[in-house]
């Protein structure tokens, strides 16, 4: 990466939906990169600042699919704020194993988890408000708002998303061709 | 009566009856597949071959090479439209690599890396698509049915049996096995089959021997499918 | 079930026990049974030592048949854009009503199924249903009401009024082939005075060029199966008129099926042909009864059979064959599959049928109106045939007007007729769009009502339906969208999972959630479609979405909520379940859609 000197640092955000937050594990996996990173890229809110609310931003890397009422209010916020939001991983891009409920009934799941389960003695639904409420399906974040790259991987390597992120912040249309493009 | 063609500007020679796709491969010219396979007739599904000729679009696996032809192949505007194809297909079934015991040894995926496809694009359908574990040696997951027919082919044509077909039409065609029940256990399969061992895709799995071979491995792992189409003539 | 197996058994046997009758012994079956029991299928595969997945997979691929029961009564509704227009919806709810059943399910105790189906060819004298099969016009509310009690009280179709069953021929305009009278046998002694090299002389100065759609010359084609080497050539007339709007092959059918089939012989005659068979369409079978007489007629008096007029070697007869509701049939390669007993895939063309036709043999499939047309030329020669219509576009063409007009029926012009002229006639007082050529067809807005209905200009395959100011070209579009993803035979990947896409956004425009991304989604897969598809249907399928787009946008853009993007999905509604679960009702448990991102 470039000499960044006097140059403003990209502002960057990051959050995991429905995801493992195992594409932040990867992110981290960059490594020493990680502080050439830092030279050119401040963090917003993300797990790494514990900032609550995402502001205007350049770049949103967003993980994991949209299961619940919250991801669609985090997903929003994002959209709201960042120039460019990414798809980061297979759960961000197609709904990923949390998907793997979309052939069930919503409600025969929560009947089987919270009221019918072996073991289960007063059984009930959770209600507290504090609580999101689930979708009837997960949806991939492309399916609620408008996504403008994706990075795909169950996690993408950290030299997938090194490689993209430079060639985000260089001005150059990120391009991961094999080996890095990978599904699983 | 052979002749020449125009392939992306390079001159391919072909013999009489030679398909744009065969002679093109036999000059070490890749062009993408999914329902073409060298040891079967051209079927024409999947549309993944298709090129350009004078303009209008064609199937390359099933239309004979004429002297003279100009065909287009690996340009963006064709490449668009089969990572488009692509797309389709991934939406349309259940395609969760990460949990596929094929990935790494799988066509699609490895035709969507070749094509540079990062996303589905379009809204996912979500099939309800349940798993045929009856039979003693082999998985079906229909999630992840492309409609290649290989299998319908190689079982009705190689092993005599018809153990695949498919039925109803549209989006909601899907493919059945022969037996009243449904049952992969109830038909005549046999692990030895042709048909075991055709599926591009990860629908007709052997039991136990899943992830053998670690993913980061496998296949296309090690070399992109357009390297391995022509090393290996598949 | 054992019923259900004998039953089976006897198709078969009647059909002696010949594979490519299969969908000919489903239909017989069905009929016996009312559906198609799973133990029905396997008795068929064992007698026709088929496997039973290859059965299945045709039991399941046509829309008439059946797997799983349906009422005794199987009320369908012609859903085309026509029939709607016409009160078609708001009828069949009332039905639904007054049978207590829902759209697509068996009311309680199996009496009735109500459902929807493509266009049943009665757009002149809708909104029309299917009644197991049979056609029914005209409906009405008093009809629907009556209906409802027949049901009920289980009274047989043969007592239920005659009129209901009446169709009409409605021909408004009489020209060369529905004016003059025929008499049976004349175009054939004048062909055969001829010889047969003369009389393909005579077709090829006609000029004449198929009327199912694609224009090809026929002379041409009838050559080439004549030439293609083999001695058992087959003539096939394609009386699948499944385009949506189009009816004039069933008034040819019902009125002048003698030169139809004389048509076919003339085929024969030029190519050598000794078998012949007519592939009518599921939901023209009220004119089975009548075909076969005519056929049987003709063969009592020589016109079919051995030795056709006394010529030694000219050998020729005609079966008829029944569709079972798949409108891709009516692709050719698609109709030899059928007939020859299996799902209705288009084939990889070369070979062309000429060649590789039915069981592989040379076959000629030609249109019904085409095959009429010969007799024209048979009796009057080449030339004179070719005096009538343009250069390119010789006789005359049939059209089926239906709409918003006055006068809704056949009508024969020349070929080159302006569309205002067509307009004029059939008395369209506010036209504003006009569909020609069916859903796979041209939409044409005012501003070209001046174009000439011909190859060289509009082509059609006789469809013209009026639209006036009070309807919406989108919801045209739409229904015409819809109408190809339920006929899709799913064979290919951009037509399987392109006209489900497409539907998929036309309903999302619909239901309030457009954006201006969706049409940019929309157009991308209307190139995907017409580009990479295997047959007609899958590259004509995005046409009316193609046309409305650029003729009439506004009735696109009138419709988007967002100039960037919204979910397809409801995201408030997507909550219910989680909310009826929980009991909850406060404000998180809810999502505005219309929250800007």
């Amino acid at each position: 990466m470039s000499d960044s000197i006097g140059m403003p640092r990209v502002r960057v955000a990051t959050t995991s939906l429905a995801g493992c937050f195992g594409c932040h594990m990867s992110f981290l996996d960059m490594d020493e990169r990680l502080f050439e990173l830092v030279k050119v890229v401040e963090f917003d809110r993300s797990p790494l600042t514990d900032i609550k609310h995402c502001g205007p931003c350049d770049i949103g890397l967003i993980e994991g699919g949209v299961c619940n009422a919250e991801n669609v209010h985090v997903l929003r916020e994002f959209r709201r704020n960042c120039k460019t939001l990414v798809a980061v991983g297979a759960c961000a891009i197609n709904g990923g194993l949390p998907a793997q409920r979309n052939h069930l009934d919503l409600g025969d799941c929560l009947q089987q988890v919270y009221v019918k389960r072996d073991g289960i003695e007063e059984g009930g639904v959770p209600d507290d408000p504090e609580l999101p409420l689930l979708l009837d399906r997960v949806h991939p974040i492309h399916e609620v708002v408008r996504v403008d790259y994706f990075i795909p991987g169950c996690p993408p390597s950290g030299e997938a998303i090194w490689k993209f992120l430079t060639d985000l912040i260089g001005g150059r249309t990120p391009r991961l061709a094999h080996p890095l493009l990978r599904f699983d | 009566m052979g002749g020449k063609f125009l392939f992306d500007g390079r001159p391919v020679p072909f013999e009489e009856g030679q398909t744009i796709l065969q002679a093109a491969r036999a000059a070490g010219h890749y062009i993408p597949h999914l329902c073409w396979h060298p040891d079967f007739p051209p079927h024409g599904s999947c549309k993944l071959c298709i090129v350009k000729v004078g303009g209008r679009h064609v199937s390359s696996c099933a239309l004979p090479a004429r002297d003279g032809m100009e065909v287009e192949s690996n340009t963006p505007e064709i490449n668009g439209e089969r990572r488009a194809l692509l797309q389709m297909l991934f939406v349309e079934g259940n395609h969760f690599c990460p949990s596929c015991e094929k990935s790494g040894n799988c066509q699609l995926q490895a035709l969507a890396y070749e094509l540079d496809m990062s996303s589905a694009r379009f809204a996912h359908f979500y099939p309800d698509r349940p798993v045929d574990a009856s039979h003693p040696d082999v998985l079906l997951d229909f999630n992840r049915c492309i409609f290649c027919e290989l299998c319908v082919r190689a079982s009705r044509d190689v092993d005599h049996k018809g153990v695949f077909a498919l039925t109803d039409r549209g989006i909601r065609k899907h493919l059945v096995v022969n037996a009243e029940s449904g049952r992969l256990a109830d038909t005549d399969f046999a692990v030895s089959d042709r048909a075991a061992d055709i599926c591009p895709v990860g629908v007709i799995l052997h039991k136990r021997v899943g992830f053998a071979l670690p993913i980061g491995e496998r296949k296309y792992d090690e070399a992109s499918i357009c390297t391995v189409a022509m090393e290996k003539g598949e | 079930m054992q019923d259900a197996e004998r039953i089976a058994a006897q198709a078969v046997e009647r059909h002696r026990r010949e594979p490519s009758q299969l969908l000919q012994i489903l239909v017989e079956t069905q009929d016996g049974i009312g559906h198609l029991p799973a133990a029905s299928l396997t008795r068929i595969a064992d007698l026709l030592d088929l496997p039973r997945s290859r059965v299945e997979g045709v039991a399941g691929f046509y829309s008439f048949l059946y797997t799983e029961p349906v009422g005794r009564y199987r009320i369908l509704f012609s859903d085309n854009i026509i029939d709607r227009m016409l009160g078609s919806r708001g009828l069949m709810e009332s039905l639904c009503r007054r049978l207590e059943v829902a759209p697509g399910e068996v009311s309680a105790g199996g009496a009735a199924s109500v459902d929807t189906t493509s266009c049943t060819g009665m757009g002149d004298q809708g909104p029309a249903i299917l009644v197991n099969g049979l056609a029914v016009t005209r409906l009405d509310e008093g009809r629907v009401e009556r209906i409802a009690s027949l049901v009920r009280a289980g009274t047989p179709l043969v007592e239920w009024p005659a009129e209901y069953f009446r169709v009409d021929d409605n021909i408004r305009r009489r020209g060369a082939l529905l004016g003059e009278d025929f008499v049976p046998g004349a175009a054939l002694q004048a062909a055969m005075a001829r010889g047969r090299q003369g009389w393909l002389e005579e077709m090829r100065i006609s000029g004449l060029r198929g009327r199912g759609g694609a224009g090809f010359t026929t002379a041409v084609k009838w050559l080439a199966c004549r030439d293609a080497p083999g001695t058992d050539k087959v003539v096939v007339c394609n009386a699948d008129e499944g385009e949506p709007g189009t009816f004039k092959d069933r008034v040819l059918l019902a009125s002048q099926a003698e030169r139809i089939f004389e048509g076919m012989t003339l085929a024969a005659w030029a190519t050598g042909a000794r078998q012949g068979l007519l592939y009518l369409r599921g939901e023209y079978r009220y004119l089975l009864k009548h075909l076969r007489a005519v056929l049987a007629l003709r063969r009592a008096v020589g016109l079919l059979g051995a030795r056709i007029l006394g010529e030694g070697g000219f050998d020729f007869d005609i079966d008829i064959h029944l569709g079972a509701g798949a409108y891709v049939c009516g692709e050719e390669t698609a109709l030899l599959e059928s007939l020859e007993g299996k799902r209705g895939t288009p084939r990889i063309r070369p070979p062309f049928p000429v060649t590789h036709g039915y069981l592989g043999r040379p076959t000629v499939v030609n249109n019904v109106e085409t095959l009429a047309k010969t007799t024209l030329i048979a009796l009057q020669g080449g030339a004179a045939f070719a005096a009538t219509g343009t250069p390119q576009s010789t006789g005359t063409k049939l059209l089926s007007i239906s709409g918003d007009c006055a006068y809704p029926g056949v009508y024969e012009y020349p070929f080159g007729v302006t569309i205002e002229h067509v307009l004029e006639d059939c008395g369209a007082h506010d036209p504003q769009v006009v569909q020609v050529g069916g859903a796979s067809g041209v939409t044409i807005a005012g501003h070209e009502f001046h174009r000439r209905i011909a190859f060289e200009d509009v082509p059609t395959a006789g469809a013209f339906m009026v639209f006036d100011g009070r309807r919406d070209p989108f919801e045209m579009a739409r229904n015409f969208v819809h109408f190809f993803a339920h006929e899709s035979c799913g064979f290919c990947t951009p037509c399987r999972v392109g006209t489900a896409l497409l539907k998929g956004y036309m309903d999302k425009l619909a239901s309030g959630k457009g954006a201006k991304m969706d049409l940019a989604d929309i157009e991308w897969l209307d190139r995907l479609l017409k580009n990479a598809s295997h047959c007609g249907l899958g590259s004509s399928a995005p046409n009316p979405v193609i046309d409305t787009l650029i003729k009439f946008r506004p009735a696109y853009e009138r419709r988007l909520v967002s100039l960037d993007f919204k979910p397809a999905f409801d995201l408030d509604a997507a909550l219910e379940t989680a909310r009826r679960m929980t009991g909850r009702d406060d404000p998180a448990a809810h999502l505005d859609w219309r929250e800007e991102v």
